[in-house]
């Protein structure tokens, strides 16, 4: 079991070097980054601010996980969550009860997964492009369900899930911790991961090995649309309305980019899913980080993009066989280990 | 007919079939006005998804190319307000800057072995930013020889004009043409898309062609910026954003496929226009919300992507019978 463990955290290293130096360079700037206050039984800080503003990244960022390691990606999520959140407001403001609102939005989001995933699995088009037409329509289907404004509502229950707390943390971080570890365990204590990676190291062979590829396929762009939908309710909750133009709006990208921070390769195969919230969250504390210190916002995007290319590039396969070199690798470093090899 | 033909073809037939439609309607859009507008219009976007379809052909992609046209916009606003510097000189400048900028994405993406949808997203982030540091504000530019520019045009008959901008978009989509099937380079980056491996194999230079394909779309993507600050008189940061994904969206409607290795760039124009042409309709409809936009250009996709499937299952089916 601690080899188990030692394997894990030798995985989520480079993610939580990663995260501490950004931490540690942010608190240096600005040194109440790292206060931790409880107010009315509940935590407040930047740092429980990282958790709950990264939210809605961390929740798309679990769903494109699976799909980004079966091969595929989701260009739709952004658009998804625009779709669901206006499915949620139109459906509480039209008097159904929250149960039903949570239902019915989570019913959608698993449609738009559908629609992705039989686009993939059944008709065989490269996800790219598959997704990319729900992207396009998406935005237009939410206003049309919003019919072009804004729509607002104060039910108590459905903003609860925005803006609550429950045992000390905001709602949100208790929503995706729960939700993220329900399918980490699901992945990962069941076969269901492993066939996962298979489809995405090589489809063909899996299917002639007999995994069913149509249904684990869709289940990935399900399981995705599911995400997207907790996403959009929460980013719904938050603003007490839903915004069809700007919910979600490149959040897509986000998405994808906290997967590719996390190390899980865009060409499939492997994955983590505690690395691509890693992932998600590294990406909230740059942007968080930059506002605290005081930088002028124009940089913002400048400094995003420099971390985010110097961490690719450490990633990258030139640079890490240019550093075997350097460093003799793990296994080198016991001869007769190597010997035995 | 060649099936290679038939996703241009259908492309073409749609945009006549939806153009007499919306003539049968409102009788007027007949008229070489509206024609020369749509040009115009949709100039920018047009000389933009030109690069887009050399990188798709290629089997890759390019996500930076709306935040170059705001960097180019902004750079020549500020560069044309503080300074003394002809705009002709600007131009020269901020096209050499979007070429760089697009070599070295294809230098990284080579080199590093990354994939091109995450080195041109941090291209995205990259030019954008820049466009904010240089200036958050939209500047408007006031130099005369824009309005020197702006003024010409070719008349047409029956009050239409085709603008400077709308020219130039018809002279890149000939010369992109030209570089596609008659040029060495043209047949590498088809080659290219075909499978770098293969390629590579057959003697196509892969980081040469690959440096260069990115490099044209930065250049592009520069020129783009140029024709969309004449369109609009001004430099913005926050102007032209997801024009990658409606330059993507004219390519695949277009009948290129995203796999890259075929496809046409006269297609893409096509897709253009039939962007444009919805959207005149809804401007000439005046009842249509403008979110009809997207959902009718969603479905469009959608037929198009769902074309192309049949038409591979015919030829394949084709090919096991002979």
């Amino acid at each position: 079991m601690t080899s188990f463990f030692k394997l894990y955290f030798n995985r989520l290293l480079p993610q939580l070097i990663a995260l501490g130096l950004i931490i540690m360079a942010v608190s240096l700037v600005f040194p109440g980054f790292l206060n931790i206050e409880i107010q009315n039984g509940r935590l407040y800080g930047s740092l429980i601010d990282i958790l709950n503003r990264g939210a809605p990244v961390v929740l798309l960022a679990i769903g494109m996980t699976i799909v980004i390691a079966t091969k595929g990606i989701d260009l739709s999520v952004g658009a998804v969550m625009a779709i669901c959140g206006a499915t949620a407001a139109a459906a509480i403001t039209s008097g159904h009860s929250v149960p039903a609102t949570l239902l019915i939005t989570l019913g959608v989001g698993i449609l738009c997964g559908l629609w992705n995933g039989v686009l993939v699995a059944v008709l065989d088009i490269q996800p790219i492009i598959a997704t990319l037409v729900l992207m396009v329509a998406g935005r237009g289907i939410a206003q049309l369900i919003t019919e072009g404004a804004i729509l607002t509502f104060n039910d108590p229950g459905l903003i609860f899930i925005g803006s609550g707390s429950f045992a000390g943390l905001p709602m949100p971080v208790v929503i995706w911790l729960v939700f993220g570890m329900l399918i980490a365990v699901l992945v990962r204590r069941t076969a269901l991961g492993m066939l996962i990676e298979a489809i995405g190291v090589n489809r063909q062979a899996s299917t002639l090995s007999g995994v069913l590829t149509p249904v684990l396929l869709n289940a990935a762009y399900v399981l995705c649309g599911l995400c997207a939908a907790i996403a959009g309710i929460i980013a719904a909750a938050d603003i007490r309305g839903a915004d069809a133009n700007n919910a979600g709006l490149w959040l897509e990208l986000d998405a994808i980019l906290a997967v590719v921070v996390g190390g899980t390769s865009l060409l499939g195969g492997r994955f983590s899913i505690a690395a691509s919230v890693l992932g998600a969250i590294i990406i909230q504390a740059i942007n968080t980080g930059i506002l605290l210190s005081g930088f002028p916002p124009e940089f913002n995007l400048i400094i995003k993009a420099a971390i985010i290319v110097f961490i690719l590039v450490l990633q990258s396969p030139r640079v890490r066989t240019a550093f075997a070199f350097l460093v003799p690798a793990r296994g080198a470093r016991n001869p007769s280990e190597r010997a035995a090899k | 007919m060649k099936p290679k033909y038939l996703p241009l073809t259908a492309t073409l037939v749609i945009f006549l079939l939806g153009y007499a439609l919306c003539v049968a309607q409102y009788p007027n859009m007949l008229s070489t006005r509206v024609i020369g507008n749509l040009l115009t219009d949709n100039a920018f976007l047009g000389i933009a998804a030109v690069g887009m379809t050399f990188v798709i052909f290629s089997g890759g992609i390019d996500l930076s190319i709306g935040s170059v046209i705001a960097f180019t916009g902004v750079f020549l606003a500020v560069v044309l307000e503080h300074t003394s510097i002809h705009p002709l000189i600007a131009f020269a400048m901020v096209l050499a800057i979007a070429t760089l900028f697009g070599a070295a994405m294809g230098a990284i993406i080579h080199y590093l072995e990354m994939p091109a949808f995450i080195v041109t997203l941090a291209g995205m982030f990259l030019a954008r930013g820049m466009a904010f540091v240089l200036s958050i504000d939209s500047i408007p530019i006031k130099h005369p020889f824009y309005a020197t520019l702006k003024g010409l045009y070719f008349k047409l008959p029956g009050a239409g004009r085709i603008t400077l901008i709308g020219g130039l978009m018809l002279l890149v989509f000939a010369v992109g043409i030209l570089i596609a099937h008659r040029t060495r380079f043209g047949t590498n980056v088809y080659a290219l898309g075909g499978g770098a491996a293969t390629a590579r194999l057959m003697g196509v230079p892969v980081a040469a062609t690959t440096i260069r394909i990115y490099a044209l779309s930065g250049l592009l993507a520069g020129l783009s910026g140029i024709v969309f600050s004449l369109y609009t008189s001004a430099g913005y940061s926050l102007a032209a954003v997801g024009v990658e994904l409606d330059a993507i969206t004219a390519v695949v409607i277009g009948g290129t496929l995203l796999t890259g290795g075929s496809g046409f760039v006269a297609g893409t124009l096509v897709g253009i226009l039939i962007q444009g042409l919805i959207q005149t309709y809804i401007t000439f409809d005046g009842s249509l919300s403008s979110w009809w936009t997207k959902i009718l250009i969603g479905l469009l996709l959608f037929a198009f992507i769902l074309l192309q499937k049949g038409i591979i299952f015919v030829s394949r089916h084709r090919q096991q019978r002979a």
